[in-house]
C-alpha cells in the first residue's frame, strides 16, 4: 500500500538513470515518495533503499538529516513561519505564537484533524515580504496575524487548491528527457 | 553614486513572463552560448578571466582562477549552488524563478569552457516554484538542442541535471553540497585533500559556482570580459544583486555597479531609508556570517577588498538593517540560534559553542543573565575562532564555526552597555516581545 505505485517506480528508475552513482538519486527519490504519501513511509524508504543500492537504515539515516524530509506524517498543509533576523525584524514570532494560539497548537505539532503543522522556519529567502510564511513549500508574505487567519481560513475552504498542493508535492514539473551526452568515464547506469 | 549601468543579471526581470523560453529567446536568450561554442574553451575562459569575476555565492573568488585549478582527468564535473540559504539573501531565489534560462545558459558555457561531462544544478528544496521553472528551462533548452548531444550543432555534448535539496543550511558549502549531492548526509569534507577542483563529485575534479557567478556568463561573452571589467573599480568588479532586508521602508534587491554604489546609496537611496525616518542602530553587510556595520560605514562602496579591510565582508549580498528599537542581544541571539540549530555537529567548537553561546545570549536577553555572562560570552566566541579577528581563523572543518562569533561579538563590541543593561534591569530593556524557549 504505502510502497512506491508502479507510476511512481517507473519514474524513480528515470531519476536513478540522471546520475553516474544511483546513490545520488536518494533525496530526489524521497521527495516523490513524500509526494504520494505526505511522508516517508518504512516501505517507501524500502524501495528507495533498492533503488540506491543502500540499505533502508542508510536511507532512514540520510533522511533524517534534511528538515524537509519528515519520517512520521504531517499535516495536509505544513505552515512554516520564518523567525529569521529579517522576519523577526518584522515580528515573526508575533505571528508564530497567533498561529499557535489560533490553531491550539504548539510549533511542530499538528491539529487534530489532519489539516495543519507549524513549524519554524530559518529564512526561506524571502526576505523583502516579511514576515514570509511557506505552506507546503509556496510562498505566502508579507504576513501578519490577520494575514494569518485569512491564509488558514482560505486553506480550510479549499480556495488554495490550485496554488497549493497536498503536503509533499514539490515540482509539478517533470524531467522529460533522459541523459543524451555520451558517457565519458565513470559508470553509466 | 547610483551609476547608469546595464543590467546585466537582472535585465528580463520584471517582465510577467521573464521565465519563459519565449522571452527569453526574444530577448538574446542563448546568444552567448552560440559565440562561446563559436570560440574554444581556451579563449571562453580567458574573457571570464579578463571579467575578473568575483564568484556570488559568499567567499569572491575569482571565478577563471578557480576554473584553472581544476585538475586534468577524463571526467570533470559542475556543480552550480543554488541552494541559498545564508539568513537574509534572497538573490538566488530571484534569479531562479524570474531567469532560469539564464542560469542554464551561464551553466552550459561554464560546462564548456572547463570540458564537464555532466553539471549539475542543485537548488534548495524549498523553492517549489523555482525547481517547476528551473526543470521546465532544463527541458526546454533540450527541445532548443541547447543541451544534450552535439548541443547547436556543435561537437560540444552536455547533459543538464536540476538536484532538489531538502532543507540544510550546510549543503550551501560547497563540500557539504557535494556529499548532499553523492545522496548523503550534508557534511562537509576536509580541505586539504578535498578541494573540489581536485577530488571533488565522485571524487572527480569538480567546479561549484553560484548561480548568480553563471547568470553573469552569457552578458561576459557576448560583451567581452574587458566591458564588464570596466565597471567597477579594482578587484569588485561588474555589477551584483544586493538583497535588502529588514527595517528598511522598500526591502527589496538591487543591481548596482560594485564598488561606486555605496551602502547609504543601497539603504537610503534605493531602500528609501530607515523604517519611519528612524535612527539606524546598525547594519548586516553581508549575511549572517558577517561582522556588523554602523552609521560610519555607510559611506563605503560596495567593494570587496575596502569592506574585507574594514574587517567585514560583502558575503552573500545581503543587507539588513537595524533601526534604533531593535534589542541588540535579540538580534545576536537569533542570528546564533540559527548557526546552533544548523550546524552539523562534526566539530566540537561549533557543535558545543553554538549552542553555548545560544544559551547565554538567551538567558542574557530573558533578563536572568548575570555579569559575568558578557565576558563568558567573548570568551567563548574567542575559544569557537582565536584572536576574534577578520578575517577569522577556523578551528572547524568549515566555515561555519568562525561565522558564529560575528554577530555576538559585533553586538558586545559596540552596545556593551545594552547587554549590561539587560542583566541590571533583569529584563529586556527594549519593548520587542520575549525570546523563545525550546
Ligand atoms: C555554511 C556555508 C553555506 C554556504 N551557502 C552557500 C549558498 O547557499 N550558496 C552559494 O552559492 N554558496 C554558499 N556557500 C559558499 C560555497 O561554499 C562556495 O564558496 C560557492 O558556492 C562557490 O561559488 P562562487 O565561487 O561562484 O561564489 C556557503 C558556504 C558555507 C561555509
Ligand atoms: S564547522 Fe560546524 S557546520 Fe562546519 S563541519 Fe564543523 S560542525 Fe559542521
Ligand atoms: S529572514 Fe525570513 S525569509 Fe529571510
Amino acid at each position: 500500500m504505502a510502497h512506491l505505485s508502479a507510476d511512481n517506480q517507473q519514474r524513480a528508475e528515470a531519476i536513478v538513470a540522471l546520475y553516474p552513482e544511483r546513490r545520488s538519486a536518494l533525496v530526489p527519490l524521497c521527495h516523490l515518495a513524500q509526494a504520494e504519501e505526505g511522508h516517508l513511509t518504512e516501505e517507501a524508504m524500502e524501495d528507495i533503499a533498492t533503488l540506491c543500492g543502500i540499505s533502508p537504515a542508510e536511507v532512514r539515516g540520510t533522511a533524517s538529516f534534511y528538515d524537509m524530509l519528515h519520517l512520521e506524517p504531517v499535516g495536509k498543509y505544513v505552515l512554516a513561519v520564518c523567525t529569521n533576523i529579517a522576519c523577526m525584524l518584522q515580528g515573526a514570532y508575533e505571528v508564530l505564537e497567533h498561529a499557535e494560539a489560533t490553531l491550539g497548537i504548539r510549533t511542530g505539532q499538528t491539529t487534530p484533524d489532519g489539516m495543519f503543522t507549524i513549524e519554524e522556519a530559518e529564512c526561506l529567502a524571502g526576505c523583502d515580504q516579511a514576515v514570509c510564511v511557506q505552506v507546503n513549500h509556496r510562498f505566502f508574505g508579507p504576513v501578519d496575524e490577520e494575514g494569518f487567519d485569512r491564509l488558514v481560513d482560505d486553506l480550510a475552504a479549499g480556495r488554495l487548491e490550485e496554488t497549493v498542493p497536498p503536503h509533499g508535492v514539490l515540482s509539478r514539473v517533470s524531467r522529460e528527457v533522459d541523459l543524451e551526452a555520451p558517457a565519458v568515464g565513470g559508470e553509466q547506469v | 553614486m547610483l551609476t547608469d549601468h546595464p543590467r546585466i543579471v537582472s535585465a528580463r526581470v520584471g517582465a510577467e513572463d521573464s521565465h519563459t523560453l519565449e522571452r527569453f529567446l526574444a530577448t538574446g536568450g542563448y546568444e552567448g552560448l552560440k559565440k562561446a561554442l563559436s570560440m574554444t574553451p581556451e579563449a571562453v575562459r580567458a574573457e571570464v578571466d579578463a571579467a575578473s569575476l568575483l564568484g556570488r555565492g559568499g567567499a569572491g573568488f575569482p571565478a577563471g582562477r578557480k576554473w584553472s585549478m581544476l585538475r586534468e582527468a577524463p571526467t570533470k564535473y559542475l556543480v552550480v549552488n543554488g541552494d541559498e540559504s545564508e539568513p537574509a539573501t534572497f538573490k538566488d531565489h530571484m534569479l531562479i524563478e524570474h531567469d532560469p534560462h539564464q542560469i542554464v545558459e551561464g551553466t552550459i558555457i561554464a560546462a564548456y569552457a572547463i570540458g564537464a561531462a555532466q553539471a549539475f544544478i542543485y537548488c534548495r528544496g524549498e523553492f517549489a516554484l523555482g525547481l517547476e521553472r528551473l526543470t521546465r528551462a532544463v527541458n526546454d533548452a533540450y527541445d532548443e538542442g541547447a543541451l544534450g548531444r552535439e548541443i547547436f550543432g556543435s561537437d560540444f555534448s552536455i547533459d543538464l541535471v536540476v538536484h532538489p535539496g531538502a532543507g540544510a543550511y550546510i549543503c550551501g558549502d560547497e563540500t557539504g553540497l557535494i556529499e548532499s549531492l553523492e545522496g548523503k548526509r550534508g557534511f562537509p569534507r576536509i580541505k586539504p585533500p578535498y578541494f573540489p577542483a581536485v577530488i571533488g563529485l565522485y571524487g572527480e575534479p569538480t567546479v561549484v559556482n553560484n548561480v548568480e557567478t553563471m547568470s553573469n556568463l552569457p552578458w561576459i561573452v557576448l560583451n567581452g570580459g574587458a566591458a564588464f571589467a570596466a565597471l567597477g573599480q579594482g578587484s569588485s568588479t561588474g555589477t551584483r544583486l544586493f538583497a535588502l532586508s529588514g527595517h528598511v521602508e522598500r526591502p527589496g534587491w538591487h543591481e548596482v555597479e560594485m564598488s561606486k554604489t555605496t551602502f547609504r546609496d543601497l539603504i537610503y537611496g534605493l531602500g528609501g531609508g530607515v523604517r519611519q525616518g528612524r535612527d539606524l542602530k546598525a547594519f548586516i553587510p553581508g549575511g549572517a556570517s558577517s561582522p556588523w556595520f554602523f552609521e560610519e560605514h555607510l559611506d563605503m562602496g560596495l567593494d570587496q577588498d575596502e569592506v574585507g579591510k574594514a574587517g567585514s565582508m560583502l558575503g552573500s549580498g545581503s543587507v539588513v538593517v537595524m533601526d534604533e528599537t531593535t534589542c541588540i542581544v535579540r538580534a545576536a541571539w537569533r542570528i546564533t540560534r540559527f548557526f546552533q540549530r544548523e550546524s552539523c555537529g562534526q566539530c566540537t567548537p561549533c557543535r558545543e559553542g553554538s549552542g553555548w553561546a545560544e544559551k547565554v545570549l538567551r538567558r542574557i536577553e530573558d533578563g536572568s543573565g548575570r555579569e559575568e555572562d558578557v565576558e563568558l560570552l567573548v570568551d567563548l566566541c574567542d575559544n569557537i575562532s582565536p584572536g576574534l579577528g577578520w578575517p577569522p581563523k577556523q578551528t572547524t572543518i568549515c566555515p561555519l564555526g568562525p561565522s558564529i562569533p560575528q554577530a555576538p561579538v559585533s553586538a558586545i563590541r559596540r552596545y556593551r552597555d545594552e547587554f549590561l543593561l539587560h542583566v541590571k534591569e533583569g529584563a529586556c530593556p527594549l519593548p520587542a516581545g520575549e525570546v523563545r524557549h525550546g
